[in-house]
């Protein structure tokens, strides 16, 4: 009885369609946001509302592989809660990260040299450092070395060409060595 | 080949992104540069130490939960400005359904809507651990509590002696807009009954109907449109309405 109720009648399909496409990504999508917003619940937020607005704008998907798309939107949501309220820029990550926030990886001299080399290799301790890296270099980092996209898609996903990626990338790692070298060098 | 350019291709090079002219003219660099070939060895061991599996995050499993239920919800016809249109059908539903007696209508499109937005509120209020504002079982606490937050006193009834244990009330959104939620429990099973205003309009007798696996009993009494939703069975959900609307009657 209202205009676009008729509309509505095939959308079963539609979400069966977007969930079989979309939900096998929400890890790596999660895993983006974790990184760009730094805390737990605020990606959990995110990345709600990246499907639920990816489910909206489901009919001008063209195709193709569906990430870049997908990161891509998760990215406007969280610059848009940037600009919201500068609420998520420097919030500290609330929940693993936290104790290894409190101590400073470089504060050596009271570890042994296993426990330092324990240390060294703790993936927290990365995590840590690639979540010190300022936003921009952060996400060609994450895009690039842990969900695995090709330059072109990080391109996509970043509205920037090939030949920004490539520099930001050369730049992120640069600062990454730096800070790995810095924190190897410190605990060595 | 100038080192500035050798210092970003190597990282093609690293990530199989460089064409084989490219990679040709870089080792060439390369071989001849010992501060590239330094950088090239710094990042290749930079690479190993980045685990990629563990770096990831994993989804936490109730944020997967709510995600399915939505789109869920909303597949199955839910979407925005529902429930505003759903109180504008109303008055055509009320002259097919004859006062007093339940019937199974015929599902309109709006009807589906506000069918699919109760629903997905309902899910909202079991996954987003905020299935409660006000917790207490004594109808004079909760009614109360949403003096000031809505513009109508919604129902409260105490159904414990029934089997219908009040848990409290909340404040909900339905369409972006507030309705209150009523929070009863029959076993392990929680019902919220929403309460929106329909101001002037006739009293509408109950209608049961179902939505991935939720049962909702609607109907509208005294300037209210109600609708309880549940994942109990439809009998019992009917039950839980007629003790309900017993109740107010007293």
């Amino acid at each position: 009885m209202m205009a676009g109720g008729a509309a509505d009648v095939g959308d079963g399909g539609k979400a069966e369609r977007f969930k079989a496409l979309a939900l096998p990504h929400l890890d790596e999508i999660y895993t983006l946001a974790r990184y760009l917003l730094r805390n737990a619940s605020d990606a959990d937020d995110a990345v709600q509302e990246c499907y639920l607005r990816a489910f909206r704008h489901f009919d001008t998907f063209r195709g193709g592989p569906i990430k870049p798309w997908l990161f891509a939107i998760l990215r406007n949501v969280c610059h848009a809660s940037y600009a919201g309220g500068a609420r998520l820029v420097f919030t500290a990550d609330d929940v693993d990260a936290g104790a290894a926030q409190a101590i400073p990886i470089w504060r050596e001299d009271v570890d042994t040299p296993e426990q330092a080399m324990l240390r060294r290799h703790d993936s927290d301790t990365m995590r840590r450092l690639i979540g010190e890296l300022p936003a921009e270099f952060r996400e060609v980092i994450v895009l690039r070395e842990i969900n695995d996209l090709s330059y072109r898609d990080i391109a996509t996903v970043i509205e920037a060409p090939i030949g920004t990626v490539m520099s930001r990338l050369a730049r992120a790692r640069g600062m990454l060595r730096d800070a790995w070298i810095a924190a190897e060098g410190r605990s060595g | 080949m100038n080192c500035d350019e050798a210092g970003i291709l190597l990282h093609a090079l690293i990530d199989g992104e460089l064409d084989a002219g490219h990679a040709r003219e870089l080792e060439m660099h390369i071989a001849g540069c010992a501060g590239c070939a330094a950088q090239l060895r710094e990042f290749q061991e930079l690479r190993k130490s980045m685990k990629p599996a563990s770096l990831r995050y994993t989804a936490p499993v109730a944020l997967r939960g709510r995600i399915e239920g939505k789109l869920s919800a909303r597949g199955a016809g839910a979407s925005r400005r529902s429930v505003v249109k759903g109180f504008a059908f109303g008055a055509a539903a009320s002259a097919i359904a004859a006062s007093g007696v339940l019937v199974m209508v015929m599902r309109t499109d709006d009807d589906r809507r506000a069918l699919g937005e109760v629903v997905s509120a309902h899910l909202r209020s079991l996954q987003a651990q905020h299935l409660i504002d006000v917790e207490s079982t004594d109808q004079h606490t909760v009614k109360p509590w949403f003096n000031g937050r809505l513009d109508v006193a919604p129902p409260v009834a105490d159904l414990t002696a029934q089997g219908f244990t009040l848990l409290g009330g909340r404040l909900d959104y339905v369409d972006a807009k507030p309705v209150a939620a009523i929070v009863y429990r029959r076993r392990v099973h929680i019902i919220n009954l929403f309460c929106a205003p329909a101001p002037g309009a006739a009293n509408r007798a109950a209608v049961m109907q179902s939505l991935q696996g939720f049962n909702v009993r609607r109907w509208r009494d005294n300037g209210l449109n109600l609708w309880a939703v549940s994942d109990i069975s439809p009998d019992e959900l009917m039950e839980f309405g007629e003790k309900f609307e017993a109740a107010l009657k007293q």
